[in-house]
């Protein structure tokens, strides 16, 4: 059997006296389409802001590919493979569409800053890569037409995309999408999850994730687990762990 | 939804107008000279309006471009000025004016730089509003060091001191340079108009292809999300750092230019009221807006000298023309009517071409 892409074990962060997360433990395979779900405040996103470092658990183990990614910081998570997008949108609002996602390929496409003021060849040269690659992605969502637009001017739907977009330009192991169908609807969460679905294929993708839509959840994902109150209520098959009557409690009350 | 004019295109012809209005200023000016239209006082503004042109581009770098708040320009500028004009004096003679001159402006960015890192370094590690608590008392203690300051050289080399000049104990026919309150006279006067323009282009070059380049791309994604840059893998504590850096030391060369316009350097130009001046011209051309900041310094430099012949009510139009830019920049029902005005003026323009194309085919 191969082994997990992400260990999590008995991840642990205390706020205060606020143990925000407890015991946490996740393993997902290589290529696997994951979903954290639970209530309001159980903890999803606290996960994945110690996933990526904005928080340091109080105790506990990360791996990715076998690799530690404890007393890492954002960055060096993002470079060890790991992107992500945020529960409230969180682009470069005042940037281009496409400038966007070049950030994104920020660490993949390198010359440097004199090269860029001087505009020496290498400036020229990988740019152009950079345009052509950056389009390609904006192809997959269906963006490379607004292109050149603000990307804070773009529709709700279209900026959720684009954030998708931008993280896959740092081309990731590992993709983290938080609430992407938050706002949405029903239409638009239809074509997220054929986008979700067609990401996943196309790049070979890992994704965790977090999602209140019932819908889409128990359309995509593969596996779940489910938390409530930083802890884990129940893991598993996607089918297995909706029908779990713990799980029904915790959302629709006794 | 508004498009947005970052095509590849578009910034490169938007760039370009803003070189050809500081090249047609150049050559309008000199028309000017020539004809002996100029009079005595427009000729003495004009190597000071470039140094504020250069100082207002390079404080939009941090404000506009990094999105941080620098109070402390004017002494980025004093130590460009300061360093620069010491190592003038200190060569005098001994090398050709042009080669002095362009290690003068080498030294006084370098400075500049050095002391943007010393106070970037530790302040880009923090989030909010530090900078500009930490460049406003920067530039408060770098006017009062210059103060006491005394530099002085004899056949020993050169002696530092506090205080007063007669502490450095220096011997017979030693020269003073730097001489505390005083500042250094004697500095050669190297600076010129077709200098000061050069070096607009200069800097222009610099902050336009920087701004337009993978590394102001990383320094406008910090700016609009710090989280979100650091989630793609940008640096953002290098980012910041390179932005201001690269200000600091723009805003050094301003100080080189402005010393060497002047036989007498002190301090007393490099103070609060200067940074907030330059961040004036910054605001009102514009946030981001390179172009803008360059307008508006030479405007409101020129203005309150153009006025002085209405003594009394000078800072009272200074203050309506603030007023009128601010409006004419920033209020939507201005800015309604002045893209109206552009399309119509378009419109015509094109209507006009049109005729005159029929005219020369009938």
């Amino acid at each position: 059997m191969m082994a997990d892409m992400l260990e999590v074990n008995n991840l642990s962060i205390a706020f205060g006296g606020l143990q925000a997360v407890s015991a946490f433990n996740l393993n997902i395979k290589k290529g696997q389409l994951y979903g954290l779900i639970g209530p309001n405040g159980a903890g999803k996103t606290t996960v994945f802001n110690l996933l990526t470092g904005v928080y340091k658990p109080t105790e506990g183990l990360i791996k990715l590919d076998g690799e530690n990614l404890i007393g890492k910081n954002t960055l060096e998570i993002n470079k060890a493979g790991i992107a992500r997008t945020f529960q409230n949108i969180r682009l470069f609002q005042e940037m281009s569409v496409l400038d966007n996602v070049k950030a994104g390929l920020h660490n993949h496409y390198k010359y440097s800053s004199l090269s860029g003021i001087l505009r020496l060849p290498s400036y020229h040269k990988t740019e152009k890569i950079m345009d052509e690659k950056a389009v390609e992605i904006l192809k997959v969502f269906d963006l490379d037409g607004e292109k050149n637009y603000m990307a804070g001017n773009l529709p709700y739907g279209k900026q959720r995309k684009l954030e998708i977009a931008r993280a896959l330009a740092t081309k990731p192991k590992l993709l983290l999408l938080d609430e992407p169908a938050a706002g949405m609807n029903p239409n638009e969460t239809l074509e997220l999850m054929d986008t979700i679905r067609f990401v996943k294929e196309h790049f070979n993708m890992t994704i965790l994730l977090i999602e209140h839509d019932m819908k889409l959840v128990g359309g995509i994902c593969e596996a779940l687990t489910v938390l409530n109150f930083g802890r884990i209520l129940a893991e598993g098959k996607t089918d297995v762990v909706l029908n779990d009557s713990a799980v029904v409690t915790a959302y629709l009350g006794e | 939804m508004k498009k947005n004019s970052s095509g590849n295109m578009a910034v490169k012809k938007d760039n370009l107008i803003t070189y050809g209005i500081v090249v047609l200023f150049y050559i309008v000016m000199q028309i000017m000279t020539v004809t002996g239209s100029v009079s005595s006082l427009l000729s003495g503004l004009l190597v000071p309006l470039c140094v504020y042109v250069i100082a207002a581009v390079s404080l939009n770098l941090v404000i506009g471009i990094s999105g941080e708040l620098s109070l402390g320009h004017a002494g980025f500028m004093c130590v460009g000025a300061y360093s620069s004009a010491f190592f003038s004096n200190l060569m005098g003679d001994t090398m050709p004016s042009p080669v002095r001159f362009i290690l003068a402006i080498l030294i006084g960015a370098l400075a500049a730089a050095l002391f943007g890192i010393i106070i970037g370094i530790p302040v880009m590690r923090l989030n909010g509003d530090y900078l500009a608590i930490v460049t406003l008392a920067f530039g408060e203690i770098i006017k009062n060091l210059m103060n006491i300051l005394y530099i002085g050289k004899d056949s020993h080399g050169l002696h530092f001191a506090t205080g007063d000049a007669s502490a450095l104990a220096m011997e017979e026919g030693g020269k003073v340079i730097v001489n505390g309150a005083l500042g250094i006279t004697g500095t050669p006067k190297d600076s010129s108009f077709t200098i000061g323009v050069v070096l607009i282009l200069i800097t222009l070059l610099i902050v336009l292809n920087l701004v337009h380049s993978r590394s102001g791309r990383a320094i406008m994604s910090v700016r609009d999300n710090r989280i979100a840059a650091e989630s793609v893998g940008i640096n953002s504590t290098k980012y910041r750092l390179m932005a201001f850096t690269v200000s600091a030391s723009l805003a050094g060369v301003a100080g080189v230019l402005y010393a060497h316009n002047l036989s007498t350097l002190t301090v007393k130009k490099f103070d609060y009221n200067t940074s907030i001046m330059i961040l004036v011209y910054v605001v009102l051309g514009g946030i981001g807006n390179i172009r803008g900041s360059m307008i508006a310094a030479v405007i409101l430099t020129a203005l309150p000298e153009m006025l002085r012949g209405l003594s009394d009510y000078r800072m009272l139009i200074y203050a309506i023309v603030l007023i009128i830019m601010m409006l004419f920049n920033w209020a939507p029902a201005a800015v309604n009517v002045r893209e109206r005005l552009k399309d119509r003026l378009k419109a015509r323009f094109k209507a006009l071409c049109g005729r005159r194309k029929k005219g020369k085919e009938a």
